[in-house]
């Protein structure tokens, strides 16, 4: 038995079990992605006084409310309603009218974020009719708005359930474009983004930028909530007004481009102008969004920005050769693995190995092309809808220096014996790192920090005593 | 307050909190929540029901029951999540359940193994699928001893025959494939997960092991996950009892323990809702005896060491004593630190299978009051061994609604909530010390004289943290 065990362990380490591991075609072990209702709930938070509400199973609702309040350690509220055996032969409808009775009962919601798991998808319910049905029986008043949104779990991830969540609540709060009434904000949607240092980060760079703007949506105030002594069930979001007016926004920004593709298509079919911009993370991606706040308002850029900008540089450059030449290897979501590898290539580092569970082929072809336009992308290889397993094959055949993702990653590291630095959903092992932004030049900052702290770190535990120094 | 004054403000809290729901829902509510009064017969709880749609409920499912509980601790078998990604994903290295082996050889409890269904397998169908995924299963891990498939809500609603595949794959590959229909809509709740997860082990595995003879001293823990190394912790007083735990189920377990599991002299329970079921049948089946036990605090491990001794000889009754005596000082030495703390501070619980009993005397060791208790996915039996536990007066819910739980906490104003992931912050926004009462809050082990100290520590963590007295601003009224 003991010899066994240790042939096994080391034969996970051969070139030859990697090529096995690639040749799997069914099995997914260890995915860097989660279903849509995830992205639906983490969407329908960042609407003021908007209740979340599961049309399925109850225990789908305690899942993603388990895994959001692990990540950001804050309450997460969501209701569902507990379909069960009876349902799937009947359907939903009677589960859903009365659960929408209650929910509302209780916890008066300004708006109802309805979004579907597995059950109510694969019995076909067809929740707007239902919804018909409850206004009509009084269950809810007719006046409370219910956005819905089809969330099937076995279609896309959770970042196409954001997206999908995300139209439907503007569907159902926004009034139809008028061309008299557009009015001068700037809507800037943030896409699946865990940080909620990111959507601060936003607001302080449109407030420095005097943009009049709305963020779509945003969790910040409800996922980041101060310690007052009261629970509060509603503590943010976008205000319900300027979600009644998003259609008649001057223009939209949204800055993920992976975690969109469907509201952007719905908005420019009701003729709202929509600009789509790589995820501010790094001084080039930083600067496309800057720029592009700035051709809104038409004013020049602030000075104040520009010194901003300057102190990341200065950071940059301060810490380069901590950063340069060094090989990492990385997973995600689309949207961030472009922003990530793309300030690594601007940092001189080499990204080898770009894992990506739910990538889609614009996205590789994104990745793609921007790696081989970097003379630092030249060893970087894109897996696309790969996991973690094939990751940990990867990385014990072809080694890098470290690994950059979510706390999955964790087990690859250790088994590589290499370190991981948290970027990314979720982050359950380590504290407050969404409360540091990893978006605009800080986020520049920040990366720097905890990407050479860490390296530096791992030096000084390793060193031996003629080579444990002062300086680093 | 007396104890009378004290049952009618409760009764009367219930009754003004109640008041919020619609009609249909108040009257079924009502009949979940009690206030312990032993002058009221009529005072009882009703368990094991249907969730009230849209209430926020912190069930979960049948999956979680059988995967995340029962089968997912079980560490040289490999757990397929047959079905879309969610849920093993939302499973998967959350729930503690330590695990000693090598991970990726003969230990795959920090994995997600899934199926990651696509729409055409919910238009084709996914035991073809299945069929390949346990043959890669085996050829890139070896030495697991099994494979058990773990089906998700589509799996049963588009007519997926996985125990026809199970069957043949088990001859093909020559281990055991157990299916386990865990769909999340089966049920109320995580319980009847933890029944089809038990009935797997019974058609599938036990008896089913290689032949063992059974020693004088062999016994097995049943329903013990090894939250945070409880199981181990547990292990440790039983063995310096003279006694040999054979089999844990299901925490650090392995196949041939579940096979085996009727091959002891005696089977302890700690976790009884989950895993009753099982140890009837291999007292039935098999004659196997069981008895329950508690494990927390030195009051009821105490009670307990010498129940399970009396089941045994006297070389094992005078051992049990000895243990008694070594860990009495030290116990002693836990509660003179930790009492003085904690004396005549005030506990509102709710969490799942045993913990709303099974936890109150290590609070009162500690001299703390448990005020308010509930089950997330109890029986009648459940709280028919509860109530006996508590004071007079005590407030019991049942599948509790957040918005329940979270008014009579700030009527009964309880110096400390214990409960789950969900509620945690809840509570700790109201500047009220909490604790996580399923995970340890990552901390743990708390069963046993080695889980004590550390329970202890953590109570007095949280209830004298100085960081809640930093809540309010200096400058505000």
């Amino acid at each position: 038995m003991e010899t066994c065990t240790k042939v096994t362990k080391e034969w996970l380490n051969t070139q030859e079990y990697r090529e096995k591991n690639f040749a799997r075609e069914k099995l997914v072990i260890n995915p860097a992605k989660a279903c849509q209702p995830l992205g639906a709930l983490l969407c329908a938070l960042g609407i003021e006084a908007s209740l979340p509400f599961v049309h399925g199973s109850q225990g789908c609702a305690a899942y993603f409310r388990s895994t959001l309040s692990r990540h950001y350690r804050e309450p997460v509220a969501a209701v569902s309603d507990s379909m069960t055996e009876d349902s799937a032969v009947f359907g939903g409808q009677s589960n859903l009218i009365e659960g929408l009775k209650n929910a509302n009962a209780l916890y008066s919601p300004k708006v109802i974020a309805m979004f579907t798991s597995c059950m109510a998808e694969v019995i076909g319910d067809d929740i707007n009719a239902y919804l018909g049905n409850a206004k009509e029986q009084e269950a809810i008043p007719k006046d409370l708005p219910v956005a819905l949104a089809n969330t099937p779990s076995f279609k896309g991830s959770h970042i196409t359930g954001y997206d999908t969540m995300l139209k439907g609540l503007i569907e159902c709060l926004a009034t139809p474009r008028q061309e008299d009434k557009i009015n001068n904000r700037l809507y800037v949607v943030p896409g699946f983004d865990t940080y909620t240092a990111n959507l601060r980060e936003y607001k302080r760079l449109l407030k420095v930028m005097d943009a009049p703007y709305t963020l779509l949506p945003d969790q910040s105030d409800v996922l980041d909530a101060p310690n007052l002594g009261t629970y509060e069930l509603y503590p943010g979001g976008t205000p319900i007004t300027e979600m009644n007016d998003a259609l008649n926004a001057a223009s939209f920004l949204f800055a993920q481009t992976y975690s969109t593709p469907t509201t952007r298509k719905y908005l420019a079919g009701m003729e709202v102008p929509v600009e789509v911009i790589s995820m501010p993370i790094g001084v080039e991606k930083t600067d496309k969004f800057i720029e592009a706040v700035a051709k809104f308002t038409g004013k020049e850029v602030p000075e104040e920005i520009t010194i901003e900008r300057g102190r990341s540089i200065d950071a940059m450059t301060d810490s380069h050769q901590y950063i340069h030449g060094k090989k990492f290897a990385l997973f995600g979501d689309p949207d961030v693995l472009i922003g990530v590898v793309s300030f690594l290539l601007e940092m001189g580092g080499e990204p080898v190995h770009i894992v990506c569970t739910n990538s889609t082929p614009l996205f590789k072809k994104a990745m793609e092309s921007m790696l081989a336009s970097s003379p630092y992308g030249q060893t970087a290889t894109l897996y696309a809808g790969k996991d973690l397993w094939h990751l940990r094959s990867l990385l014990v055949t072809e080694p890098v220096d470290m690994l950059i993702g979510d706390s999955h990653g964790k087990w690859a590291a250790r088994d590589a014996n290499i370190p991981l630095v948290r970027i990314g959903f979720p982050i359950t092992d380590r504290v407050n790192l969404h409360r540091y932004p990893i978006v605009g030049y800080s986020g520049v900052i920040n990366m720097i920090t905890m990407i050479v702290n860490t390296f530096l770190e791992e030096k000084d535990r390793t060193s031996t005593d003629p080579y444990f120094e002062m300086m680093r | 307050m007396s104890t009378k004054e004290t049952i009618e403000f409760r009764k009367q809290v219930v009754e003004e909190v109640l008041e919020v729901y619609p009609e249909k829902a108040k009257k079924n509510r009502r009949q979940h929540i009690a206030v312990k009064d032993s002058e009221c017969a009529s005072c009882a709880v009703k368990s094991n029901a249907k969730t009230v749609p849209g209430i926020m409920t912190a069930r979960g499912c049948a999956y979680a029951g059988a995967k995340g509980v029962v089968w997912g601790p079980v560490k040289d078998v490999v757990h397929i999540s047959h079905g879309p990604v969610g849920c093993g994903y939302y499973s998967w290295g959350n729930r503690r359940n330590l695990a000693d082996g090598e991970i990726g050889v003969d230990n795959f409890v920090p994995f997600l193994f899934t199926s990651d269904f696509q729409e055409s397998d919910i238009i084709y169908g996914g035991d073809k699928k299945l069929e390949k995924i346990i043959d890669e299963v085996v050829g890139l891990f070896p030495n697991a001893k099994g494979v058990s498939v773990l089906s998700e809500c589509p799996v049963g609603l588009i007519g997926d025959d996985i125990e026809s595949v199970a069957r043949r794959m088990s001859e093909k590959i020559e281990l055991p494939v157990i299916p386990v229909r865990c769909e999340g809509f089966r049920g109320i709740s995580q319980s009847l997960g933890h029944h089809i997860a038990n009935d797997a082990i019974r058609d599938h595995l036990l008896g089913k092991g290689p032949a063992r003879e059974i020693g004088p001293y062999d016994i097995g823990i049943i329903g013990d996950y090894n939250i945070g190394g409880d199981a181990w912790a547990s292990k440790k007083i039983l063995e310096e009892m003279g006694l040999k735990v054979v089999n844990i189920w299901t925490g650090d377990s392995t196949l041939e323990m579940l096979q085996n599991g009727h091959l002891v002299k005696l089977n302890l329970i700690h976790c009884f809702r989950s895993m009753n079921y099982i140890a009837k049948h291999m007292e039935e089946t098999y004659g196997t005896p069981w008895i329950e036990f508690n494990f927390f605090g030195p009051t009821k491990i105490k009670e307990s060491i010498l129940k399970i001794a009396a089941q045994f000889d006297d070389y094992i009754m005078e051992k049990a004593l000895k243990v008694i005596e070594k860990y009495a000082a030290p116990m002693q030495k836990v509660i003179d630190t930790y009492r003085p703390r904690l004396e005549g501070k005030s506990v509102m619980l709710y969490v799942g299978g045993l913990r709303p009993r099974h936890i109150v005397g290590a609070y009162e060791d500690l001299g703390m009051e448990v005020i308010g208790t509930g089950y997330e996915f109890a029986h009648n039996e459940d709280y028919e061994k509860t109530i006996p536990a508590l004071k007079e007066g005590t407030l019991i819910y049942d599948d509790v609604t957040a918005l329940e739980l979270e008014e009579f906490v700030k009527k009964l104003k309880p110096d400390l909530v214990g409960s789950g992931i969900k509620e945690k912050y809840v509570f700790e926004k109201m500047g009220l010390p909490f604790r996580q009462m399923h995970s340890w809050d990552y901390s743990g082990p708390y069963h046993g004289y080695e889980g004590f100290p550390i329970f202890a520590r953590d109570m007095d963590m949280a209830i004298n943290s100085p960081t809640w007295k930093s809540i309010k601003a200096p400058w505000t009224k």
